[in-house]
């Protein structure tokens, strides 16, 4: 019997779970480990930020499912990874620590055949003063981030009703952030929400981000075929912040929040700032530090790890210039490329460079966005991990076959601009492939058949619908694979 | 167009029609772009 240990219970490190219990059945052992007791739909949490929806309806409880699905789920944190095992343990073993109520603090070690790392980011808003919900500013990261932003909300709307004005500065709390996507549905469903509770002309809207241009998303934006042009998301996105009479603050690196007054950095060096009422701005993200060590207790946690803790796979990972990338950097198994039964999923793996091109201040301050890692291809890589894995302990094959390099993927994405059946709309796009391929798209980067965008109803009727669609599929409910990834 | 003053930067950008407005939320063209979407969305799946 063979033992798959999977760290983290998102997006990715749930899809591996449910697939590699599939693939192996009962003679195999799958274990997850992870901190929190819910799993949650992060992509509805901007709903929980504005108050159409409770933290509830965005979460459930692990444990049923797993003990359903006869997968052993410990509550805790991975804190190191041993891939050599130590002087005592001959087998490779993960170190965790217990979060639930009833062992907390209790360490513990888990040895594994086969390890994926699925553990996502962490939220690292140590990286910018005063960032954070601790702090002077808010987040929808997560469901208690997020209900709590809906609190602050809630207040500023009472203000406006009784005739006050609010400045609203929404966007990336630092020159590196990414998921530039999440705070702009979170901006324009509070656009949406300011005018259904009619105080809209009350609030000033104001946009913040590290991205070039507007539309860039940290993808370096995307090519669309429309009314007899090719163009540039920029031209797009500006036009859907105009129609909605918000205001934009691009090329920045945020570099301290105060109580009412951010203080920003821009890519011409100068240092301005901007006075608001309520602040909602992303955090960069960075792996969640985990150790490695290796037989002799050496700590090899770079040998695992790159600077930004994000586990090393098998990209390209060599510092070249823009013009030098190519489609083949990116990684196409997430194999560890020394310890093989390693792998890592969705946030998890280090990406070898952005996407978008990087730009650098007259001070030396990096201001663009890493790249994005989005809930599909996250799905996509845990799958073929998974099913790798499954071939691999079943000695179908000794190296994983199946590839989901994000040069050679694509992405659906539908992006929530206001929430209701009648009157919401969302933007759903297409892109393929996900990393530009300059070599074979020449003008564009991608293929411009498969790269698509319109925004209307009939998104947020399909945005509404996966959201219960992926979270029936993480409930593991009968019929579960046939919801895509 | 208030929202419109000379070369600030809301000056430039293309906005909606009323037309185009309208069939972004009107009922019926949202099921036909509903069909279309997924089935561009689907596109995307089997390319995997
Ligand atoms: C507000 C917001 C909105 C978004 N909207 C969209 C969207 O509309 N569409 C889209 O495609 N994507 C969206 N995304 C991105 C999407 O959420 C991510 O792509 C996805 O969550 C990545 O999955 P993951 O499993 O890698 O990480 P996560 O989902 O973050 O999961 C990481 C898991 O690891 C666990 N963990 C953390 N530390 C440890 C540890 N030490 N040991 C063990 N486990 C650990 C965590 O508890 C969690 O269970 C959004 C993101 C945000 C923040």
């Amino acid at each position: 019997m063979a033992r798959l240990l999977i760290l983290g219970a998102g997006i990715a490190g749930q899809t591996a779970a449910l697939h590699a219990k599939h693939k192996l059945g009962t003679k195999h052992e799958i274990v997850v480990v992870s901190p929190n007791s819910k799993w949650n739909w992060i992509p509805s949490n901007i709903w929980v930020g504005t108050g159409y929806m409770k933290p509830e309806q965005v979460t459930f409880e692990l444990k049923p499912v797993y003990d359903k699905k006869e997968i052993l789920f410990h509550q805790a944190k991975a804190v190191s990874i041993h891939p050599e095992g130590d002087k005592s343990i001959s087998k490779p073993f993960v170190t965790i620590e217990y979060t639930s109520s009833d062992k907390k603090g209790i360490i513990e070690k888990i040895t594994y055949d086969y390890l994926i790392n699925a553990t996502g980011p962490k939220l690292n808003f140590d990286a910018t003063k005063g960032l954070g919900p601790e702090r002077n500013s808010l987040s929808v990261c997560t469901y208690s981030h997020a209900a709590q932003t809906a609190v602050a909300l809630k207040e500023s709307i009472q203000r406006m009703k009784k005739g006050e004005s609010q400045t609203f500065l929404i966007g990336t709390g630092h020159g590196n952030c990414t998921c530039q996507g999440a705070a702009f549905e979170y901006l324009f469903n509070l656009e949406f929400e300011l005018r259904r509770q009619k105080v809209r002309d009350k609030a000033r809207l104001i946009w913040i981000s590290n991205e070039f241009e507007l539309g860039d998303f940290g993808i370096g934006g995307m090519f669309i075929k429309r009314g007899g042009y090719i163009t540039h998301s920029r031209i797009f996105t500006e036009s859907l912040y105009t129609e909605r009479g918000i205001e934009w603050i691009v090329q920045s690196h945020v570099k301290e929040v105060m109580d009412g007054e951010t203080v920003y950095e821009n890519l011409s060096g100068e240092e301005k700032s901007v006075k608001h009422n309520f602040a909602m701005l992303l955090p960069p993200f960075s792996g969640v530090g985990l150790k490695a060590f290796n037989k002799n207790d050496d700590d090899i946690t770079s040998d695992l790890f790159a600077p930004n803790g994000f586990m090393i796979v098998d990209g390209d990972y060599t510092k070249k210039p823009y013009e030098q990338w190519n489609p083949s950097d990116w990684p196409e198994t997430y194999q560890h490329p020394k310890y093989k039964n390693i792998f890592a999923a969705g946030i998890a793996f280090a990406p070898p460079h952005s996407i978008s091109k990087p730009m650098t201040n007259p001070n030396g301050t990096p201001i663009f966005p890493t790249p994005p890692r989005t809930g599909m291809p996250s799905g996509v890589m845990a799958r073929q991990i998974a099913y790798n894995i499954s071939d691999m302990i079943k000695g179908k094959s000794d190296v994983p076959t199946r590839k989901a390099s994000l040069a050679k993927m694509g992405a659906a994405c539908i992006a929530s601009a206001g929430a209701n059946f009648f009157r919401g709309t969302a933007v759903s796009m297409t892109i393929y492939p996900i990393i530009p391929d300059f070599n074979k798209y020449p003008d564009t980067g991608r293929d411009i058949s498969y790269t698509t965008g319109e925004i209307g109803l009939a998104g947020h009727w399909i945005k509404h619908f996966l959201h219960y669609a992926f979270i029936y599929k993480a409930k593991a409910n009968p019929f579960w694979r046939i919801v895509p990834e | 167009m208030s929202l419109r003053k000379p070369y600030e930067q809301s000056y430039f950008p293309p906005v909606p029609t009323k037309l185009t407005k309208f069939f972004r939320t009107n009922f019926i063209y949202q099921l036909f772009r509903f069909i279309i979407i997924n089935i561009k969305m689907l596109r995307m799946v089997r390319k995997h």
